[in-house]
């Protein structure tokens, strides 16, 4: 009889088993989003010794803008191989949003796995270009405000605030860099200290090149199982204990960009607070970004803060969010954490969170 | 573990080529408002909004949904963003209907659109691909060869597709809400014009419209506040289905592809079909161009494989002749074509049919009724079963 962790929702207990992702690089010139995606999609199933026929479901998130053309998950699907034809659908969202899709269709009990992927490379195009696409067509997107600028918006609102000093941020990309050593998949990892950091030239102030992430190349999956399905294919499963996700208004002048009640919310919806949390896989792109996502999830001083070095250390489009989970699963399967919490970020100065709460047994 | 849910709430715009009094925001909230108040509701009582499109590059905005939050009632909700090419319509409303089916929302606002006058469907459809063969096509000529295999192979005659586009015309004079309004049309106007892609002519394919489709899901809890609200029944889903399979490789049957086949078995064993022709009263499929119905019929079970023409023909599929499966009453994809919200439109207006509300386009109690909506180059499938009776 297998054990579960509590599901006070009454949800159906559905776990992370296995995790894949690229190597990522700033640009990978030899492949494309298929031949990228094909050796994480084998690994993620070879892991837990299961092919394409032992999941009833496959869930991809990815954004044409990348890409430059349309329809660019459907030739990504061949990195799966969907015959005989699959249920399968895809998001325009990261991947950590595909994530959730299948575990609602997991919840429903007709299928035990699913697998979840999701692709994004920066190198094709100019983010700062490409970015400026996603926001309002009327009255934003003809200014062109590039990401950097929209976060340092951010940046000197805490500053102007009183709730955080340029000293601060450093803090977060040297820690986070620092932890980044560890990670064999950090693009960018180094052992400096804040007053190092703070001695580079700003790229948009408040904000120097150390708040910033690289510009990253890569892709990830993951293979959810429910149940006793989990246990068949992981000895000690990540379930997910909750998860929920929420969004703010697109007019940054209507927001706070200070705070972020999005990710506040979908924190307390999933029960972040319940319990005591060993380890936080936060998806801060921008340094500042962390301070506010740690307040917003009411985290204490004594849980690990991004031990992969979080976005900071790779920031693959699309795909940044559903690592997140991924590397939050490994702290759970390696029994170094009994409950940890992974976040998920998209849209400008963090307007859409989702957040999932894993459990070990 | 899966709860019942239905369909409570409908709303769409009119389909035109330029909607030019709205923005996109206008253009969706116009859809999604109507549905509210349908089912007697507000944003307030939106626990969630599911959100889908055809490629961003047709109207020029990266995942608009992040836009769109607010105009949707969405801040402080989830909201969530699907997108799996000409399909998209139909498998938003699965995505969302599952958001109930799993018990985890009581109401989902699901919103599909498309607003093909703010860019330009061809030129987002063609850009050139490294290590690619530019298509420069449109989708007319991608489906043209597949038109002619089916002609080849079951040796129906050069009029079937004609009769279509006059039939699908002529259904959407009773329909305010689509796109085309042809009052005149004719087997002699479609052969008069210009031939596009052989076999197909200009009045054989779907317009470029602008427009929304917006459905109100709901729960059994949700349902018996909406039907005392609102004295109007609600279209209680019997099956959703969804498949996929790869877009090219050898011996790939592009004219009855095996996941529409197997999309349908699996959607007619959850809605307990076993004659889809007696068994359901309508259907809503995605036809944008001519020839997709006769080889719909085929795909969907309607009839043996080479026969679909024949009930064209026989008028079995239209209801201003009185045929006994009418499909496409509201004018269907050849009459209103925003690609995103075209899919939806299919699965909306069988759930407008079996809630009665249909207008001059009501098929006389129709009970049960399968919506369908496929994508790409055929390689994506989604489906539904709604009706009357509670599952």
């Amino acid at each position: 009889m297998s054990t579960f962790p509590d599901l006070t929702s009454g949800h159906r207990p559905v776990g992370v088993v296995s995790f894949a992702q690229y190597d990522n690089v700033r640009r990978e010139g030899d492949h494309n989003e298929v031949e990228m995606l094909m050796p994480v999609v084998a690994e993620v199933f070879a892991n837990v010794g299961i092919t394409k026929d032992d999941v009833g479901f496959i869930c991809s998130g990815s954004t044409d803008y990348l890409v430059g053309g349309p329809f660019s998950f459907v030739t990504a699907l061949d990195a799966v191989g969907v015959w005989p034809p699959r249920a399968e659908s895809h998001v325009e969202m990261d991947g950590a949003w595909a994530l959730y899709e299948a575990w609602v269709l997991l919840q429903e009990g007709e299928i035990d796995a699913a697998l979840v992927y999701c692709f994004g490379r920066s190198s094709p195009g100019d983010l700062t270009e490409i970015m400026a696409v996603q926001l309002d067509p009327y009255y934003m997107a003809p200014l062109w405000p590039d990401p950097t600028s929209l976060a340092a918006l951010q940046a000197q609102s805490m500053i102007d605030a009183g709730m955080a000093t340029e000293a601060d941020f450093a803090a977060v990309a040297s820690r986070a860099r620092r932890s980044a050593l560890a990670n064999p998949k950090a693009q960018v990892a180094y052992d400096r200290s804040p007053e190092e950091l703070l001695r580079e030239d700003y790229e948009v102030a408040p904000l120097r090149r150390h708040a910033l992430p690289p510009l990253t190349d890569g892709c990830a999956a993951v293979v959810l199982a429910a149940g006793d399905r989990a246990y068949e294919l992981c000895e000690r499963p990540a379930f997910i204990t909750g998860i929920d996700h929420r969004i703010e208004t697109h007019a940054l002048g209507a927001r706070d960009l200070t705070h972020s009640p999005s990710t506040e919310l979908a924190g307390r919806k999933a029960g972040v607070d319940k319990k005591k949390v060993d380890v936080a896989e936060l998806h801060a792109p921008f340094a500042h970004q962390e301070l506010i996502l740690v307040d917003a999830l009411g985290l204490a001083d004594d849980v690990e803060l991004c031990p992969s070095g979080g976005a900071l250390a790779a920031n693959p489009m699309m795909s940044a969010g559903l690592i997140r989970i991924g590397e939050a699963a490994k702290v759970i399967w390696s029994g170094q954490a009994d409950r940890a919490v992974a976040h998920a970020t998209s849209g400008p100065c963090l307007q859409q969170n989702l957040v999932c709460v894993l459990e070990g047994v | 573990m899966s709860e019942r849910c239905a369909v409570i709430g409908i709303g769409q715009t009119v389909a035109k080529a330029k909607r030019e009094d709205v923005s996109i925001a206008g253009l969706v909230r116009e859809a999604a408002v109507m549905a509210l108040e349908d089912a007697g509701l507000t944003f307030a009582d939106i626990d969630a909004v599911v959100l889908g499109k055809a490629p961003d590059m047709f109207e020029g905005v990266m995942m608009p949904e992040l836009y769109l939050a607010a105009a949707l009632g969405a801040v402080g909700k989830p909201m969530f963003r699907v997108h799996t090419a000409g399909s998209v319509g139909g498998s938003t409303a699965i995505v969302a209907a599952h958001l109930v089916a799993a018990g985890i929302h009581d109401r989902v606002l699901t919103v599909a659109f498309e607003k093909q006058s703010d860019s330009d469907a061809m030129w987002a459809l063609s850009v050139p691909q490294p290590f690619s063969t530019p298509l420069l096509a449109g989708a007319g000529g991608y489906f043209a060869p597949i038109i002619r295999a089916y002609m080849h192979r079951s040796g129906a005659p050069r009029d079937t597709g004609m009769k279509v586009a006059v039939k699908d015309r002529l259904q959407a004079l009773n329909n305010p809400f689509a796109h085309l309004h042809l009052p005149d049309i004719d087997l002699k106007m479609v052969e008069d014009s210009i031939m596009l892609w052989d076999p197909l002519h200009y009045l054989e394919a779907c317009p470029s419209s602008d427009g929304a489709a917006a459905m109100v899901i709901g729960s059994e809890r949700a349902v018996a506040q909406a039907e005392s609200d609102t004295g109007k029944r609600p279209a209680w889903i019997h099956g959703m289905a969804m498949r996929s399979e790869p877009t090219m490789f050898a011996g790939r049957d592009q004219v009855n592809p095996q996941a529409g086949r197997d999309c349908a078995a699996d959607l007619y064993r959850q809605a307990g079909i076993s004659d889809p022709r007696a068994d359901f009263d309508m259907a809503e499929i995605y036809v944008p161009f001519s020839w997709y119905e006769p080889m719909w019929l085929e795909n969907l079970g309607f009839c043996a494989e080479g026969d679909g023409w024949k009930l064209t023909e026989e008028g079995a599929t239209s209801m201003l002749t009185g045929g006994d499966i009418p499909w496409n009453c509201s004018g269907g994809v050849l009459s209103s074509n925003p690609i995103g919200a075209s899919g939806m439109l299919r699965f909306l207006e069988t759930a407008l049919q079996v809630r009665g509300l249909a207008g001059a386009h009501q098929v006389p109690d129709a009970r049960r009724a399968l919506g369908q909506a496929y994508g790409g180059g055929s390689q994506f499938f989604a489906m539904w079963v709604v009706g009357v009776d509670k599952p």
